[in-house]
């Protein structure tokens, strides 16, 4: 099985500008915020979880065409058909046609601020000991799974050293295939820049981290 | 698109998955309550009081929570303080993330492919791009942040800021300085940039 996510960008061949934008500008259409708070309150609905989005998201296939609210709205109605919550003529007719799932819960209006307020700590109890230490040298995994993952593609089979570890965390690859929390020790691992990039590009004096999880990694 | 969205609140309501109400009072938190503004207000703390400041860098979650911000995508939140020879620079190559408890919703550049793609490779380059240029010996530490801890800039304190009071201080802290892609405002000089919220 091939899993293709689109999403995976960094170190892409892309050459446009970035387009600095003023700190009140929001949104740039009326639907997106109605976007933003139907995804929002879906996701409390219990019908899926975070990672299962992220993956119904990067795996869409004109995600580079899209738009971030046009992505946010294919994800929505990709992960309502996954679900069973709404099917295809509904979403074409805009009128509920079939019976509704069982949702763990509906948000209320009155519950917003506090729902927000707790979020969803990623946090759990650890099932072993941490594996690697602080400063200790470690390898990325060079293959990428084919499922849902967040080790990007320019930061595989790479050598990088532990520089944080922020105990154990919901394992975003399993959750987001529904197999459960599984529960893996989180590390930042930060890489020099000639480890990532080569002497393909002049040195910029930068090193790059990312948060992995101890299953992306392996003792040098 | 209007129509598309419009038809998927129908849908969404009739089958009692959603309280319309609910959808305002969402729009409402991040258009209104949630945004760079209380991030600035943690920096400006950290600024001004030595003890916060260390308790930012150690322990960021529950230091931010004592000014009454915290929750969806800022449960486990890290600060990293620019120093002359370090600044700090945060990205998300696989998707969004950033710490909206402290500076909202993102902007479209942060969740654009450009900065995405090209921030890793050539920090530098993207720098430019807002119109910030750093000494060659400043080392750029960029954290893509990949799982669900979050990130925020703290930015150096502006030179000439010594007799403003905190609140003043927070004005001076913009939204792309606490991500790293800006450089905080010097004193006397009015934000351009933006609408605090």
């Amino acid at each position: 099985m091939i899993y293709r996510s689109n999403a995976d960008l960094g170190g892409q061949d892309v050459r446009d500008a970035v387009l600095p934008e003023p700190e009140g500008e929001l949104f740039h259409a009326d639907w997106e915020p109605r976007v933003l708070a139907l995804t929002l309150a879906m996701n409390a609905a219990g019908l899926w979880n975070i990672d299962a989005s992220r993956a119904a998201r990067e795996t869409l296939p004109h995600y580079r065409e899209l738009s971030y609210y046009q992505i946010w709205l294919a994800g929505l109605e990709k992960l309502l058909l996954q679900s069973g919550a709404a099917q295809p003529d509904e979403i074409d007719q805009g009128r509920a046609l079939h019976a509704a799932v069982a949702a763990s819960k509906v948000l209320h209006a009155g519950e917003v601020a506090a729902v927000l307020a707790r979020g969803s700590p990623t946090v759990r109890k650890p099932i072993s000991p941490a594996r690697y230490a602080l400063g200790m040298r470690v390898r990325t995994l060079s293959v990428a799974p084919p499922h849902h993952t967040r080790l990007p593609a320019y930061t595989r089979g790479k050598c990088g050293v532990v520089e944080r570890i922020h105990g154990a965390h919901v394992f975003a690859d399993t959750h987001a295939q529904g197999l459960g929390e599984q529960p893996q020790w989180l590390y930042t691992v930060a890489f020099d820049e000639t480890e990532l990039w080569g002497v393909s590009r002049p040195r910029q004096r930068s090193t790059v981290s990312v948060d992995a999880w101890e299953p992306y990694l392996e003792p040098v | 698109m209007e129509l598309r969205v419009r038809a998927l609140e129908t849908v969404l309501t009739q089958k009692g998955y959603i309280d319309p109400a609910a959808l305002d009072v969402l729009i409402d938190t991040y258009q209104t309550k949630v945004g760079p503004r209380n991030g600035a207000r943690v920096v400006a703390r950290a600024w001004c009081d030595g003890e916060f400041r260390n308790w930012l860098l150690h322990d960021a979650t529950a230091a931010i929570a004592s000014l009454g911000f915290s929750g969806r995508q800022g449960e486990h939140m890290v600060a990293v303080e620019n120093t002359p020879d370090v600044h700090n620079l945060v990205v998300c190559t696989l998707c969004s993330c950033y710490p909206w408890p402290i500076l909202g919703l993102p902007p479209t550049w942060y969740k654009s492919a450009p900065y995405r793609a090209r921030v890793v490779k050539d920090p530098r380059g993207v720098l430019e791009d807002f119109g910030v240029s750093l000494p060659e010996t400043v080392r750029i530490r960029i954290w893509d942040s990949t799982a669900e801890v979050r990130y925020l800039v703290v930015p150096q304190r502006p030179k000439g800021s010594l007799r403003l009071s905190e609140r003043e201080l927070a004005e001076l802290v913009t939204r792309d300085s606490m991500i790293g892609t800006g450089l905080p405002l010097e004193p006397g000089i009015t934000p351009a940039a933006g609408t605090p919220i």
